[in-house]
């Protein structure tokens, strides 16, 4: 009977499990439910008949949406952590330090569902032990990137601890978390730096596979600056969404102020966006590329430029000259699903560029439906730890 | 697949996921008996297959390598080392296509294999298998491609270049492969987790990997032939090739000949040896009338792949470090800044958080009451 009303105080929130239940049964939540039946039948399916038949990859495509998708968009997305946690745990940003939970808990959820998706993609999954407690390829970057993961998981769930512990009731442990927390930002900084710039590093060794409008030496030092600022407007749009979601959960909340801080991530994004394009603009002129611009793969590639980089730069600065927060909003989705875009070209859209066209890798649908369904995974059990842990 | 198949193959794959840590699952009986399964089906595609097509399709969907684990075997017991590589040296000039050498490989290694008169009859055969450019299969560790030059075809055989720094040992994130000193590089079943890293690494597109395996899928590549040439034998490719194409030796042996056979002949030769310093060196050489871009073969500097990565490797280990040191400063600066007040917020308004629950589930309670 103890255990039954804790179950009832803090999972189902004080409901009995029917009206729980009943509480859940909207339409979002049929959606939800059906993108997960989706994907768990293709997790399934891949488990029993393997890679060959549940996906397209193929021996010129070893790599497909998981790695594109879930691992090299969705950990540059997870990097609210990395980018607001030390702005204001290290940096002393205390303006900042509301909008610092939920990035470390984007970020916690982002690199484990990360890691989850990762599972089926790799062939021998059970063997994901290996890396860390077996054999060691010390001269390998995918090495470097498995072992800050595992750290990185840690530090986040160190982070976190002190969110979980109070919603326990745990207060010594609490405390005890909460003086850990700052080395954990400390350490994080490093290892989530480290590794955010060796996804990039990643494709380094394929300098005759990429297209060369994307591969550079500097790969590496792109995918760090892309992660900051996909970090920072991750961090926009996850507090418009919750702002507007969880509203009745914000006891004290003013939107003149929150606008202000909005507005204040912006002047960062654009000095960010702008270091990266002043980059992008060396490099470009450093290899002598200019050339490649005048072909499909050059239109493509000024897009993802100047229509994803440059012009949302733009428009923050004439956002934050007009004081507009709705449009540092939008801008903010523009400027993720830019980054997105970037992944999706150095991994997939440039890699093998020289095949033609219909030899090209595509995704089957089970492959985008265990995507959406991770997505799906991360949003819910957000939306379960926010509702019930002081969070926001 | 029915409902039996279906259990039995969950059960193997949840016994997997339990065994995994334990060792080399890779040896387990259930794994044999998925291999004898594996077996039985090829038999029946053997029998059903269209010719050419079904011999790719075969090898692409080939499970069950074994010739991956019979060379480590080898490579473990192995006590004798040579003082120099091996290498082959292939002369594109003298191949006239007969494809003998895809048929020995097939056969020495255990892959899809079907009669050698239909290797030799592809090349004057329409439609071939040499209509399509090829690549090395999960089931098939060599090929050869037609090109033309004018009007001439150019026979091009391709297969692991066993370089002399491997990109794909390089990217193994469990050091999987290794460089023998016979100059081959092998790869180790009971290591591998299946990232396929090294298929990006590597510049000639060789690993292959066995997708249709959903439980113990193995990369496969050519082995050199290492269970062959410890034994003092050459590689079974080389054995069987009766248009002298191919010749193995100690690799500044073959180095020699190479370019004593381009000075001999230069009208016949182009002055290059591909693989002396491609991507650092291969221990296999190749010796062409057309220049190699024409044939399929990627342009590489004489840098090795690996040094792409180690040189990244060295500067975030550096960097790390330095960041360690002004970033432990600015910790231990907080801290002393806030001794006064708590370190973070979480420890600042724990009874306003611990309100804001209730205060939450309270208004909950209401609303369902008020429905």
């Amino acid at each position: 009977m103890e255990r039954n009303s804790w179950f009832k105080e803090k999972i189902l929130l004080g409901m009995t499990f029917k009206d729980y239940i009943s509480r859940h049964a909207t339409l979002p939540f049929l959606i939800a439910f059906l993108i997960l039946a989706f994907s768990f039948y293709s997790m399934i399916y891949r488990l029993i008949y393997g890679l060959g038949p549940a996906t397209n990859l193929s021996d010129t495509y070893p790599w497909g949406l998981w790695i594109s998708f879930d691992i090299l968009a969705g950990i540059a997305l997870a990097a609210p952590g990395l980018t607001l946690g030390t702005a204001v745990y290290l940096f002393g940003a205390k303006d900042y330090k509301k909008f610092a939970r939920p990035a470390i808990l984007s970020s916690l959820l982002g690199y484990i569902f990360a890691v989850f998706a990762l599972m089926f993609d790799l062939g021998r999954y059970y063997r994901i032990g290996y890396v860390i407690f077996w054999s060691w390829g010390l001269n390998s970057i995918l090495f470097l990137i498995a072992w800050h993961f595992f750290l990185y998981i840690i530090i986040c769930l160190i982070e976190w601890a002190p969110a979980f512990f109070e919603w326990l009731g745990k207060d010594k442990l609490r405390d005890f978390f909460s003086k850990l927390g700052i080395w954990a930002t400390v350490f994080g900084v490093i290892i989530a730096g480290g590794h955010q710039s060796a996804l990039g590093g990643l494709f380094l060794v394929a300098p005759t596979k990429i297209h060369p409008l994307w591969y550079s030496d500097m790969l590496p030092l792109f995918f760090l600056i892309s992660a900051l600022f996909a970090g920072i407007s991750m961090v926009i749009i996850e507090s418009t969404i919750s702002h507007r979601v969880f509203r009745e959960h914000l006891k004290d909340f003013e939107p003149k102020e929150f606008d202000r801080k909005t507005i204040g991530l912006a002047k960062a994004l654009i000095i960010i966006l702008f270091v990266y394009l002043i980059l992008k603009l060396f490099d470009l002129a450093h290899n002598d590329n200019w050339h490649y611009l005048k072909s499909n793969y050059g239109y493509w590639y000024l897009l993802e430029i100047v229509g994803f980089v440059l012009a949302p730069a733009m428009i923050l600065i004439n956002a934050v000259k007009t004081n507009n927060a709705k449009l540092v909003r939008i801008t903010a989705f523009v400027i993720a699903f830019g980054v997105i875009i970037n992944r999706f070209n150095v991994s997939l859209i440039a890699y093998n560029w020289y095949i033609p066209l219909a030899e090209k890798y595509y995704p089957t649908w089970m492959e985008v439906s265990l995507s959406f369904g991770v997505i799906t995974l991360i949003i819910l059990f957000y939306r379960f730890i926010v509702r019930r842990m002081a969070i926001l | 697949m029915d409902r039996r198949e279906f259990l039995k193959r969950a059960l193997t794959i949840a016994g997997m996921t339990l065994i995994g840590l334990c060792g080399d699952s890779s040896a387990s009986p259930q794994n044999d008996k998925i291999k004898g399964q594996n077996y039985k089906i090829r038999d029946q595609n053997y029998e059903e297959a269209v010719q050419n097509e079904g011999i790719v399709q075969d090898s692409k969907k080939a499970t069950g390598n074994i010739a991956n684990r019979r060379n480590w075997g080898k490579y473990e017991k192995t006590k004798e080392f040579p003082k120099e590589p091996y290498a082959v040296l292939v002369d594109l000039t003298k191949c006239i296509g007969c494809r003998r050498c895809e048929w020995a490989c097939n056969e020495w290694n255990k892959n899809p294999n079907r009669p050698l008169k239909e290797f030799e009859e592809s090349k004057d055969k329409k439609p071939s298998v040499f209509d399509r450019i090829r690549r090395t299969l999960a089931g098939e560790f060599t090929v050869v491609n037609r090109f033309y030059n004018g009007g001439t075809p150019v026979y091009v055989k391709k297969q692991c270049m066993h370089c002399a720094e491997p990109a794909c040992l390089n990217a193994c994130f469990v050091d999987a492969f290794k460089k023998t000193s016979y100059g081959a590089v092998l790869y180790n079943p009971s290591l591998c987790v299946g990232c396929r890293y090294c298929m990006i690494a590597c510049p000639f597109d060789i690993p292959a990997y066995e997708y249709y395996d959903p439980i113990t899928p193995q990369i496969t590549k050519c082995t050199m032939c290492f269970d062959r040439i410890t034994e003092g034998r050459i590689p079974a490719c080389v054995e069987i090739c009766s248009a002298d194409v191919m010749r193995f030796g100690p690799r500044s042996e073959m180095l020699r000949l190479a370019h004593e056979k381009i000075n001999n002949n230069p009208e016949r030769y182009i002055n290059h040896v591909y693989g002396e310093h491609e991507a650092g060196g291969t221990n296999w050489l190749y010796i062409s009338t057309v220049s190699f871009e024409k044939l399929g073969f990627p342009k590489l500097d004489k840098t090795p792949i690996p040094t792409y990565s180690k040189n990244f490797l060295f500067t975030v280990k550096v960097l790390e470090i330095v960041a360690a040191a002004p970033l432990v400063w600015a910790a231990y600066y907080m801290i002393s800044k806030n001794k006064g007040e708590k370190v973070l917020d979480s420890s600042a308004t724990p009874k306003n958080d611990k309100t804001k629950i209730q205060n939450n589930r309270i208004r909950e309670q209401n609303e369902k009451d008020s429905k």
